[in-house]
């Protein structure tokens, strides 16, 4: 790990240092301003106050998305990535987050700011449940009992539960406000969800520098040396999936309150298998994997490959008159994001996060190779 | 016989997997402080002897006593808490982490940061990984792995391997330390350093060792009781000495007719 290597002259001479997240003053200065510098952006954007027009409204809501996501991710990572448990339940998880954010909000008129923490430990609690498989199965067996997740929640959103759900129909989620200010215009949701994003992801961080991480940890890598090593292996199992869930709970009930209305077509397996090929393309059991991967993902599906289809509409028609011109968006982009997906695997079987990590030693040891 | 002086009284037990019958009325006693080596041939049923005092395996017969208390319900992670650590036969190391943070896992039963107060961070947990730290810090010095403190496990040598989880074994402040074949692989420098840190752990912290070993010069050496064990019974116990003797054990090991 890049951590453990010091840039030359920078010596710990206290445990507390050693275990520091950011490690020199550069380090602060540098983590805090980042931070500040994305708070900063929207008020860029010609919707910003200032009405400058340095940042185009669009990349708002990339960056919302993007947060989103990271937030769902992380927990996924924390599941899959350090205890080891794979789930292919997790947009089901956020459909149950958005639902009963949604919920709470329409038909109870309860606060927004309640409303989050509840949907996340509603979630966390159903997580729990698809959570106890994991007792007697590991691996691919436990991805098919998670499977079972993914499609009985949406059936049970969808049918029994219609009345308060709307069934297969979006259903509207008023607007978050606080002390009388209204979160509707365009950037506003930013401030709500970059730092839920940041903090959450610092969360994650803090929990696996420290005795939970490391029982997760040691599940993951031998499971029958921790249980007899004085880890409940259960225990850690179940937790690792409350907290997953309550992530993608988190993150579902923001993305509701993002878009104001509740799609059930947004949670289903398709998006299960992304969020799970974000993680693994940033680099699964990495702090940092979620970020790398889900910013990747969301930008090459919606400004790289987007942008890549004009001047292909030009020359493609030509080559593959099969595909109707008017469809080629369509056609084109799974085509084009798979071969990318499949390009990056090979060249980081690891994840960008590793790839990180090798940059970081190689810039902290220059000029020397080892 | 209940002796309630002893550390460890495995009473009788016997253990079968389907038509196997791994062990048959094993039973013995190890007092405080002693170290006791359990010897017999591959296959012998000694490592399912281990797994029976940790939990990992439930005897259907018969009783493991810990300090007079019968834990055999227990789960292996409550036995862990009880003060039973181990070291495996084939390395059980968490391979992706620092030989450091292997240690630092071994401390889980003596922190209390919860999912809640580690995500925080600052303040418990942060306090309680700096005095765990400084714990295991101690066990990095006596182990003489300070220059590995940082080195991905996966990637260290077999010798140092065997030695990180004996410092994994050690960072659990056990009371009784079961050691499943510690020096089987190594050279003979390897083997001279591993007895020395075994012989300095029962000396100064007057632990109580039950060791699986094939090397019978070690064995004789360090030990000051030896069980024989063969085809899941016990054969023979006593002294080292008495232990060269006795027939039973003789046969066993080179298959003479008595």
């Amino acid at each position: 790990m890049s951590s453990n290597i010091r840039p030359s002259g920078v010596f710990d001479t206290s445990y507390a240092q050693d275990i520091a997240l950011n490690r020199t003053r550069a380090d602060k200065w540098l983590s805090n301003g980042l931070f500040l510098l994305l708070l900063l952006l929207p008020l860029l954007s010609s919707d910003g106050p200032l009405g400058l027009n340095i940042v185009p409204t669009l990349w708002i809501g990339t960056l919302n998305r993007i947060a989103i996501f990271v937030i769902a991710v992380q927990g996924l990572n924390v599941l899959t990535g350090y205890c080891g448990q794979i789930s292919l339940g997790h947009a089901a998880f956020m459909a149950v987050g958005a639902y009963t954010g949604a919920i709470l909000g329409r038909q109870l008129g309860m606060t927004f700011w309640l409303a989050l923490p509840i949907a996340a430990l509603v979630t966390g609690l159903v997580g729990l449940i698809f959570g106890l498989p994991s007792l007697r199965v590991k691996g691919f067996y436990l991805a098919m009992a998670t499977l079972a997740a993914q499609f009985i929640i949406p059936w049970l959103l969808r049918y029994p539960l219609e009345p308060l759900t709307n069934g297969s129909r979006p259903l509207d989620v008023p607007v978050p406000t606080l002390f009388g200010i209204s979160f509707a215009a365009d950037g506003a949701m930013f401030y709500i969800i970059i730092p839920a994003a940041v903090f959450l992801s610092l969360a994650a961080r803090n929990m696996l520098r420290s005795r939970v991480g490391r029982a997760l940890i040691s599940v993951r890598d031998n499971d029958i040396a921790a249980e007899q090593m004085g880890i409940n292996v259960f225990n850690y199992k179940l937790l690792a999936f409350f907290v997953a869930a309550m992530f993608a709970g988190i993150a579902g009930c923001l993305a509701a309150y993002n878009t104001n209305s509740v799609s059930l077509d947004t949670f289903l397996l398709d998006q299960s298998i992304a969020m799970l090929a974000m993680l693994v393309i940033g680099g699964a059991g990495y702090p940092l994997g979620p970020m790398f991967g889900v910013t990747l993902v969301l930008l090459l599906q919606q400004i790289i490959i987007p942008s890549l289809i004009p001047p292909l509409n030009n020359v493609l028609p030509g080559l593959l008159p099969f595909i109707n011109s008017v469809n080629i968006y369509a056609a084109l982009s799974p085509l084009i994001f798979g071969a990318a997906l499949a390009i990056f695997l090979v060249f980081n079987p690891r994840g960008l996060a590793h790839r990180w990590e090798i940059i970081k030693i190689a810039w902290k040891l220059r000029p020397f190779s080892h | 016989m209940v002796n309630s002086a002893a550390k460890l009284h495995v009473d009788n037990i016997s253990l079968g997997f389907g038509g196997i019958k791994a062990l048959q009325n094993v039973g013995f006693t190890v007092g405080h402080g002693e170290i006791v080596a359990v010897i017999g041939p591959n296959g012998a049923g000694k490592t399912s002897l281990i797994n029976s005092i940790t939990g990992f395996y439930r005897p259907q017969t018969g009783a493991i006593r810990l300090d007079g208390v019968d834990i055999t319900p227990l789960p292996p992670y409550k036995r862990a808490q009880l003060g039973i650590a181990r070291t495996f036969q084939n390395i059980a190391l968490y391979t992706n982490m620092t030989a450091l943070d292997n240690l630092m896992a071994a401390r889980h039963i003596h922190m209390k940061a919860n999912a809640f107060t580690s995500a925080i961070f600052y303040g418990l947990a942060r306090r309680e990984e700096i005095a765990n730290r400084q714990r295991v810090e101690e066990i990095v010095d006596f182990l003489e792995m300070e220059n590995i403190r940082k080195a991905i496990v996966g990637n260290l040598s077999y010798g140092l391997r065997k030695r990180v989880e004996l410092g994994r074994a050690l960072a659990l402040e056990p009371t009784l330390l079961l050691l499943d074949e510690p020096m089987a692989g190594m050279n003979v420098e390897e083997k001279e350093d591993m007895a020395r840190f075994i012989l300095d752990i029962h000396e100064r912290q007057k632990m109580t060792i039950v060791l699986i070993e094939h090397d019978m010069g070690l064995v004789m050496d360090i030990s000051q009781r030896v069980v024989a064990i063969d085809f899941g019974r016990k054969i023979a116990e006593g002294t080292p000495d008495e232990i060269k003797q006795d027939e039973h054990v003789i046969k066993a090991y080179l298959g003479q007719e008595i």
